[in-house]
């Protein structure tokens, strides 16, 4: 499915010259895998998921998606080869509707019940929110359910989520986890979820520890999951960065 | 009329044919069309060029149109169209103006459009501006609007200028009486060299009166853009003024938004943001599988919407 081959990606840093935010990372995704990328803020997930996505360039590496080498692909080209990303922090839009951004999702064929459904699996009633603009007029949970959402309404092979659990509440929270499963058990989609919540680490298949920019341990989780609920005085995963 | 203004009709006032309700319909400097109703009267001035609209009073659900176009390069025209509505009265008025220049010599068209609305009634007022034609001659615009607006009465209105007017000037100017109410939308969009200029000046003289002004506009190309609006809270009232400006290529906007509180219980705001559409916006749709330039259409015409 996904293969990341020696990826590096630096940003330059006033005080130290180069930063280097992904390190020679090497990652292999099978087909119909739900992944959770863990690890602590800094650790360079944020930037893994958008490398994939396009959003940012990596200074150095390969980036294989179903065999095809995608890396000097830009992100239209990525989309259309199947590729979701939803965004930590929703896009705000004036003037356009809910209805709209669920329809250039979807697809410009896509009707109108097809669209309501979308929101009502992030909990949203479709009645109340179809007509209104992606704008400011929406709370920031809202918008992570709508961008949640537009990611079900694309039905790609692969979706990237980073940090899905932002901003949304508990109530709202248990529902996404159902969301997550659903989708994971209903198609041979592959997902990639960015995240710090236990919850949604359990129900991934497996779990990447990624700290400092390199894989710091992967597994299934019931070999990783106790080892970082010890906190991070005493994980292992984490002193190593 | 010929199939250039049966055309620019089209494009100013969404008409295909003769429309319901009374309507004058002006093309080069002629009035063509008229229709009056049991309520609605146009008569021609006999002392300028323009008409008096006059609305009965406890007239509903009735609608005037009064569209203008000019086919003829060179044509120039000062209209003044006055409007009487009486109280108790829920209308619509739809005006615009479309000019297709194909000629050498400018084309211009400036009208003034006076609203003396009586109590308790609500006018919803729309008016889309249009132009068309290759020639070098320019399209010209000065559209003024002046309301009075009686103790309780309602006015929306809603303007649109998206296409082909090389110059245009707008002012309105409104005073509120007690309870009364304004909403002006509008909506603009310029490129290739285009300058435009809207001038807002609203007296809140009631008590409890109230006036929403919002202006979203695009500038593309080398186009300019001025948006002025002056607000005066004279009494126990709420005003609140809105720009909004996308700037796109080499345009440039200028927004000079003034408030004055002449009374204590005044409250207003004005907010105005201009700036390139949000790299963000275009990432976010790209990854719906939009290209660049598709993104930046949706996003152009979502705003303007």
């Amino acid at each position: 499915m996904l293969e990341l081959q020696n990826l590096s990606f630096q940003v330059s840093d006033d005080s130290k010259g180069q930063k280097e935010i992904i390190r020679d990372l090497n990652l292999t995704f099978e087909d119909h895998t739900f992944i959770a990328i863990t690890g602590p803020n800094g650790g360079g997930k944020s930037t893994l998921a958008k490398l994939i996505m396009g959003i940012e360039q990596p200074s150095s590496g390969r980036i294989l998606f179903n065999g095809t080498d995608i890396t000097d692909k830009n992100i239209t080209q990525r989309a259309k080869l199947g590729i979701s990303f939803a965004f930590q922090q929703p896009v705000r839009f004036k003037g356009i509707k809910v209805k709209d951004l669920i329809t250039l999702a979807a697809g410009s064929q896509v009707k109108l019940p097809n669209v309501c459904d979308c929101l009502s699996k992030v909990g949203l009633c479709a009645r109340d929110y179809i007509n209104r603009d992606v704008d400011a007029s929406l709370s920031g949970g809202e918008l992570k359910r709508i961008e949640i959402a537009s990611i079900i309404a694309r039905n790609t092979p692969l979706s990237v989520f980073d940090e899905p659990e932002a901003g949304i509440d508990l109530w709202s929270f248990n529902n996404l986890i159902k969301v997550f499963e659903e989708m994971h058990a209903s198609s041979e989609n592959s997902l990639i979820i960015i995240s710090h919540q236990e919850r949604i680490l359990n129900i991934a298949d497996e779990i990447v520890v990624l700290a400092g920019g390199t894989v710091q341990a992967r597994g299934r989780k019931e070999e990783i999951l106790p080892e970082l609920l010890k906190g991070t005085e005493g994980c292992r995963f984490y002193q190593q960065n | 009329m010929d199939e250039i203004q049966k055309n620019l009709l089209e494009q100013v006032a969404g008409l295909h044919e003769m429309p319901e309700g009374a309507y004058n319909i002006r093309a080069d400097g002629q009035s063509v069309e008229r229709s009056t109703t049991a309520h609605i009267d146009i008569v021609t001035k006999s002392d300028r060029q323009g008409i008096d609209i006059v609305i009965k009073p406890g007239t509903k659900n009735e609608s005037v149109h009064i569209p203008v176009v000019l086919s003829q390069s060179g044509l120039t025209e000062m209209v003044y169209n006055d409007f009487h509505v009486g109280d108790d009265c829920d209308v619509t008025i739809i005006a615009g103006c479309g000019i297709h220049n194909s000629g050498d010599a400018d084309s211009r068209h400036d009208g003034i459009h006076s609203f003396y609305i009586g109590k308790n009634s609500h006018v919803k007022y729309v008016e889309k501006h249009y132009g068309s034609g290759d020639g070098k001659g320019e399209r010209i615009m000065n559209p003024g609007t002046v309301i009075e607006l009686g103790e309780n009465s309602f006015m929306e209105l809603e303007t649109v200028q998206i296409k082909g007017v090389d110059s245009t000037k707008r002012s309105t100017s409104a005073k509120l009486a007690d309870g009364a109410r304004l909403i002006v939308t509008e909506k603009l969009m310029t490129h290739g060299s285009q300058t435009a200029e809207t001038s807002f000046q609203v007296d809140l003289d009631g008590e409890g009166s109230s006036a929403n002004i919002i202006s979203r506009s695009v500038a593309r190309d080398n186009s300019t853009q001025l948006f002025l609006s002056k607000i005066n809270g004279n009494n126990r009232c709420a005003g609140h003024s809105e720009c909004d400006g996308i700037i796109m290529d080499n345009a440039r906007i200028s927004a000079i938004p003034e408030i004055t509180a002449n009374d204590l219980d005044a409250e207003l705001i004005h907010e105005a943001a201009i700036g390139k559409i949000a790299g963000e916006q275009i990432t976010k749709l790209m990854t719906l599988g939009l290209t660049e330039e598709e993104a930046e259409a949706q996003i152009v015409n979502g705003f303007l919407k």
